[in-house]
């Protein structure tokens, strides 16, 4: 479904990323793990669009994402739930999900798809009419999943979700994951908290100082002796 | 009931909740491009200039009844707006904001002086002479009272668009971060074009209702500029509920210490507490807010 070959990628005087490769197949559900720092975030921002890679390719279903206006990425099927969430803090929670829908195909569907996110999150139908800034950091993190929900995307893009949550909403969120995955949608998740994302993938890639430094299945990785020793203190 | 004392009170009060309304008008416009944007047009009050001589041109010259008139100098205006950001801003986006400023800067002295060598520095009015309420011994500009309504009606609506719609839904977005809009399938560049178009709508809306009670002509913009500039610092730039209540406070205190003294001491007493309120609420009146 989606497919990075070789991408070199940074920001002015710096390179972030260095001849990275990546897929991910319809209907998995893959994991980057690494340290901060190693071009995880960057990676996500590529693959939407917010970063122009300064060499390699990357196909979205054979179309070339690199030659698509990042605005139009969206309008493919990937949406992307960027780090720290960042939702539009004065808006209303029904506000930051019409957002979401921005897209024509999106909006003729727009009741549709709020029910539906609704029903994934019955806590966002309580807070509506409630400012995004106000939610809890858990109920931010729906907002900002159920806000990529709305465009019905094909390929979910999630940036440390976990991040800056309590152990409780971490499982929650990772409970979703697995939900989401039940119903059909490709995911593609970047996470620190290693062991519990490895826990609901299918496969993953490590990712240290911009290179890819291994990958497998979950259960390859969990496995691996430089996983553990670095990221699970086994 | 009241003595006359108090009536000539109620009547400044009055006038200056509808000079307020005025004044939240021209801020309004600024306000939103400053909001959305992050640019300040300095031309701003040209834009007004402009539209004042459009309806001068099309109700004296060409006979077009005011109505039309005024709907064709919005829409005028508003291209204006949109022209000004394509031509002037995009290209100046992503330099520092002085560079922004000091191109609206050069647009302004550009469009006075373009306008002394096209129109002359004659001092022109549409002949329209509305007539003064009277209402229990009170005085109100009939002028005044159509302005207020026109200014109150164009900022409902403008309020309608940016809370029911998609595109108004994306103007308050960008206006709270910008750089995700890509991830919502928005076009930044379409948003702050469409924008523009509203602000420079709203600088001709005003035009249609100053022209009943300013002359036009090339330097009728230095009327209103400090005036429109110093509402939206004092509301907090950018934020238009501060800008609408600082235009209020402004009017009253011009037009009830005008009661007093003359107008010119309102004016004085207005930018005073201007200076004065600057120490204490730098970030604009409702900062705290926020």
């Amino acid at each position: 479904m989606l497919q990075l070959t070789s991408v070199d990628a940074g920001y002015s005087g710096f390179q972030a990323l260095f001849d990275v490769s990546l897929e991910v197949r319809a209907g998995e559900a893959v994991a980057v793990i690494g340290p901060n720092g190693a071009g995880k975030t960057t990676l996500m921002r590529v693959i939407s669009g917010l970063i122009r890679p300064t060499r390699g390719t990357i196909l979205l279903e054979g179309a070339d994402l690199l030659r698509t206006p990042a605005h139009r990425i969206l309008e493919l099927g990937i949406a992307h739930v960027p780090e720290n969430r960042r939702l539009f803090a004065r808006m209303t929670v029904e506000d930051n999900l019409r957002m979401g829908a921005f897209i024509p195909s999106a909006r003729v569907k727009f009741r549709e798809r709020l029910a539906s996110v609704y029903e994934l999150f019955p806590r966002l139908r309580e807070r509506r009419r409630q400012a995004a800034g106000t939610l809890s950091g858990g109920e931010q993190q729906m907002c900002a999943i159920g806000r990529a929900m709305m465009s019905e995307p094909k390929l979910l893009l999630l940036d440390e979700p976990s991040a800056g949550l309590a152990p409780v909403i971490v499982q929650q969120v990772f409970g979703l994951v697995e939900r989401l995955r039940a119903s059909g949608l490709t995911v593609l998740i970047v996470e620190q908290n290693v062991r519990q994302v490895l826990h609901v993938v299918d496969r993953a890639y490590l990712l240290e100082a911009g290179t890819v430094r291994s990958s497998g299945t979950a259960d390859e990785l969990l496995r691996s002796d430089t996983i553990n020793q670095a990221y699970l203190g086994i | 009931m009241f003595g006359i004392f108090d009536v000539y009170l109620l009547e400044a009060v009055i006038n200056g909740i509808l000079l307020g309304g005025v004044f939240a008008l021209l801020a309004l416009g600024l306000n939103l491009v400053f909001g959305v944007i992050d640019v300040v047009w300095i031309c701003y009050a040209e834009l007004i200039m402009l539209g004042m001589y459009g309806m001068y041109f099309l109700y004296v010259a060409y006979h077009v009844p005011f109505v039309l008139a005024a709907l064709i100098s919005i829409a005028g205006v508003g291209a204006l707006g949109g022209l000004l950001h394509v031509l002037v801003i995009q290209p100046l986006l992503g330099t520092a904001p002085i560079n922004q400023l000091l191109a609206t800067g050069g647009v302004l002295f550009f469009l006075q002086s373009a306008a002394t060598v096209m129109f002359g520095i004659d001092f022109r009015n549409l002949g329209i002479r509305l007539p003064v309420l009277e209402l229990s011994g009170m005085y109100i500009s009939y002028a005044r009272l159509l302005a207020f309504a026109a200014a109150l009606i164009g900022m409902v609506a403008l309020y309608l668009f940016l809370a029911r719609s998609y595109t108004g839904a994306a103007i308050r977005a960008v206006a709270q971060d910008r750089q995700i809009m890509p991830l919502m399938g928005v076009d930044t560049r379409r948003i702050y074009i469409t924008t523009s178009l509203i602000a420079g709508g709203l600088a001709g809306l005003a035009a249609c209702l100053l022209v009943l009670q300013y002359d036009v002509q090339p330097f009728v913009g230095l009327t209103f500029a400090p005036i429109t500039f110093l509402i939206c610092v004092l509301g907090g730039l950018g934020d238009m509920i501060g800008g609408f209540v600082a235009a209020f406070l402004f009017a009253e205190i011009i037009s009830v210490a005008g009661l007093y003294l003359d107008l010119e001491w309102g004016y004085v007493f207005a930018f005073g507490f201007f200076v004065v309120l600057m120490f204490f609420r730098p970030q604009g009146l409702l900062a705290r807010r926020r």
